[in-house]
């Protein structure tokens, strides 16, 4: 039970290599094991966060050597948080890829779920390390499977994935060169060492400069607004199932690094005093936000749409990052956990439509209401979501990113989430309208259609019904979970 | 680039050269105790001794004695040696990668620990070698 | 001046290889160039974190029994060494995943030149 924070990459790993071997003898044994290890990592991460709620944060080492000689392991509130979000959407978007990978890629599943279940491990070996090079390590294994499975498919995903190698090993390298230089200056790799020596060498140019490199770093890892170019490309022209596995949660992970190192290593009151970091940060979201969504509202392929639209949902949560409070930390915390739900359903519904029609445009979707009962009824709940209206979840973090915004006396902040709504509205509600009020002019593809297999339904329905229930519930999420990461910080 | 080299002598000294590769590439990765060296450094000079062969003798006379295939499954056997040793540390109730823990009969902690490290190191070596020649054979396959 | 520069000159030699791989990765139009770019960019880093593990009169980190074990000073810093192992490992499976891309996309579109391969996606 005290192992708790190393079963969950563990176990995933350990999974991989053995679906890979397995996989080489007998293919139809792959599937199976991968659902078994992401179900195992699931169900230790659900455990963790119960432990966690109720006795604290668990500390582990890693070969028994204490830090700062070794390697620690933490899982707090905000790791038990990220690691049940990340394996509860892998789960529901690995149970629906089966069939989608069985009709585009059939020959190459062995190695592609050995490499999901790698990006898992990488994941959340991210979110669980309290050392620094170690999350390097991590995120460079996660990254490089994600390439490789990005890159599988059809003629125009390798050349939309070798753009995102080269910008994310430089953000990589970034980060590392930050690594660097704060181990220059204080001596040691463990986050909660270097948050202790930090306020001796408060002056320090070096540690300005890893900050700023760690910074850009991550950003180019999240799709911050100006380094952003390689996210619509790839998540157009990616296999539809890898797009809805990748999309809810590794951007997710970027900012999650950004999140840590804001409330474990440089605490807030060093990073808005002696370089306005958070500043520049929460401006350049604010203008991503509408430039993003003035894109969005450009495109006419549903692919391109939902990928500028991340853009600027990932915005979002740069903004509640960049305002440096509680309530905009708050917000910020609840919109990963609320877009993971809403984008993961649908990407789901777009690679739906995709299997069964063979549509992605979307002036061709005209009258699919009609045929694709649920899955429209899931897009409805999802697009009320992502505009903001209560009782479905996305309202609740757009709320406290509000509250934020007016506790830091910023109103500019303020008036574009909500002017952005409206923008998520109009393009949002165009693909309603089409789906819905314009009567199909007897496509033939479009009359054929019908819902997708129960395989690939059951997660959009869950993820949708799920958008509603965490929306009703949210009071207790933020009083429970969220809040005891807050008042680490402030 | 995989079709066998013309030249007599070139094939002649490589194949002359490779076993002696093999014998070095074994001794960095068991020395790296003691002088630089350890489990990818052996590794990486095992697998150049294959990529030799491939490179001067051709591909059709080495595939009888390393097939396509081997590049994949000894990486990964490798790989499970390593996460095996820490699997093992966990079973037997200290954390992951604690080799003081392995069930191992009439050895101290510490000697436990010279082990374990040496364990971890062979699957290392065995796991670089793999992932190389499988590189290098995924990037010279035909179509 | 001169003497900060003699004094510091691997961390300069470094930053300089550091701008000339960004500028490699940039300003050049075939993929192969940006993939070599970013190699040197990678190796720049290694090299940075390696000169500062130096001390002066300071031997390799591996145990010489004529030195014994009492003054750390005689041995350079070992950790800088193995996270830079570790780097290097990642920089040869980068280096294999983007040849592997690579090779996709000249099977597909016959030519390596990037603004060629953007033209013909688009149509």
């Amino acid at each position: 039970m005290a192992q708790l924070p190393a079963i969950i990459p563990v176990s995933l790993l350990l999974s991989a290599f053995v679906a890979f071997l397995v996989g080489t003898f007998s293919r139809s044994l792959v599937y199976p094991i991968t659902l078994l290890g992401i179900v195992t990592a699931l169900v230790t991460a659900v455990m963790g966060l119960i432990r966690v709620l109720q006795d604290g944060a668990q500390h582990y080492y890693f070969g028994g050597w204490p830090p700062p000689l070794g390697i620690e392991y933490v899982l707090d509130h905000l790791s038990g948080f990220m690691t049940v979000l990340v394996m509860f959407i892998a789960l529901l978007s690995v149970i629906y890829s089966r069939r989608s990978f069985l009709q585009e890629v059939p020959e190459k599943i062995v190695p592609l779920y050995s490499l999901v279940l790698l990006m898992l491990a990488g994941l959340t070996g991210i979110i669980l390390t309290g050392d620094l090079f170690n999350l390097y390590v991590f995120l460079e294994i996660a990254s490089l499977a994600a390439y490789a499975i990005m890159a599988i498919g059809n003629d125009k995903a390798p050349v939309a994935v070798i753009r995102y190698v080269i910008m994310g090993t430089i953000g990589a390298c970034f980060y590392l060169l930050g690594v660097g230089f704060i181990y220059f200056a204080t001596g040691s790799l463990n986050m909660g060492d270097v948050a202790r020596i930090l306020p001796g060498i408060y002056g320090s140019r070096l540690i300005v400069v890893a900050m700023t490199f760690i910074v850009i770093g991550m950003a180019l890892k999240m799709a911050l607004f100006p380094l952003h170019i390689w996210l619509p490309d790839v998540y157009t022209y990616s296999p539809s199932a890898v797009v809805a596995l990748i999309a809810p949660i590794m951007t997710k992970v970027g900012a999650y690094v950004l999140i840590r190192m804001l409330v474990s290593v440089f605490l807030p009151n060093y990073l808005t005093s002696v370089l306005p970091v958070t500043l520049m940060i929460g401006w350049l979201a604010a203008v991503g936000i509408v430039a993003m969504s003035i894109m969005a509202i450009a495109q006419k392929d549903f692919r391109r749409m939902l990928a500028y639209s991340s853009v600027a949902q990932i915005c979002y949560v740069a903004l509640g990052i960049g305002l440096a409070n509680p309530f905009g930390l708050i917000g910020a915390l609840l919109h990963i956990l609320n877009h993971a739900f809403m984008k993961g359903c649908l990407f789901q519904i777009s690679g739906g439509i995709r299997y069964r029609a063979g549509l992605w445009q979307i002036p061709q979707f005209a009258g699919l209401g009609r045929h694709m009962r649920w899955t429209m009824g899931a897009f409805t709940v999802a697009a009320i979501s992502m505009v903001g209206i209560p009782p479905a979840c996305g309202f609740f973090s757009k709320w406290y990113l509000v509250l934020g915004c007016i506790d830091a006396g910023n109103w500019v902040f303020a008036v574009v989430v909500v002017a952005s709504s409206l923008l998520n509205a109009v393009y949002f509600f165009r693909v309603l309208e089409k789906v819905y009020m314009v009567p199909s002019n007897n496509d033939s593809t479009v009359t054929a259609a019908s819902d997708p297999p129960g395989e690939m339904l059951a997660p959009i329905l869950v993820l949708a019904s799920g958008i509603i229930i965490l929306g009703v519930i949210n009071a207790v999420i933020v009083t429970q979970i969220l809040e005891p990461i807050v008042s680490l910080a402030f | 680039m995989i079709a066998k080299y013309r030249d007599l002598i070139v094939s002649l000294a490589c194949r002359l050269m490779v076993p002696f590769m093999f014998l070095f590439g074994f001794y960095v990765t068991m020395f790296g105790h003691y002088g630089p060296g350890g489990g990818f450094q052996g590794g990486t000079i095992m697998a150049s001794g294959v990529i030799l062969l491939r490179l001067s003798l051709g591909r059709q006379a080495t595939i009888k004695k390393f097939p396509l295939e081997l590049g994949h499954i000894v990486g990964v056997i490798g790989l499970l040696i390593y996460s095996a040793t820490g699997l093992i540390s966990i079973l037997a109730g200290g954390e992951y990668l604690n080799y003081a823990y392995l069930p191992i009969p009439g050895m101290s902690g510490a000697e436990r620990q010279h082990l374990g490290i040496l364990f971890v190191e062979i699957g290392v070596a065995l796991g670089v070698f793999g992932v190389l020649l499988s590189i290098f054979d995924s990037l010279t396959k035909e179509g | 001046m001169f003497q900060v520069l003699l004094d510091h000159y691997p961390y300069y030699l470094s930053t300089a290889l550091i701008v000339i791989g960004v500028w490699g990765m940039l300003a050049k139009h075939n993929l192969m160039k940006k993939v070599i770019g970013m190699n040197i960019f990678q190796t720049a880093i290694i090299l940075l974190f390696i000169s500062s593990s130096v001390k002066f009169g300071a031997t390799v980190p591996t145990f010489d029994p004529k030195l014994g074990l009492e003054n750390t000073a005689l041995y350079v810093n070992p950790l800088p060494h193995v996270l830079m192992l570790t780097a290097i490992v990642v920089m040869v499976a980068t280096n294999g995943v983007a040849f592997a891309i690579l090779l996709l996309i000249y099977r597909r579109y016959r030519t390596l030149d990037e603004e060629e391969i953007l033209r013909r996606m688009r149509e």
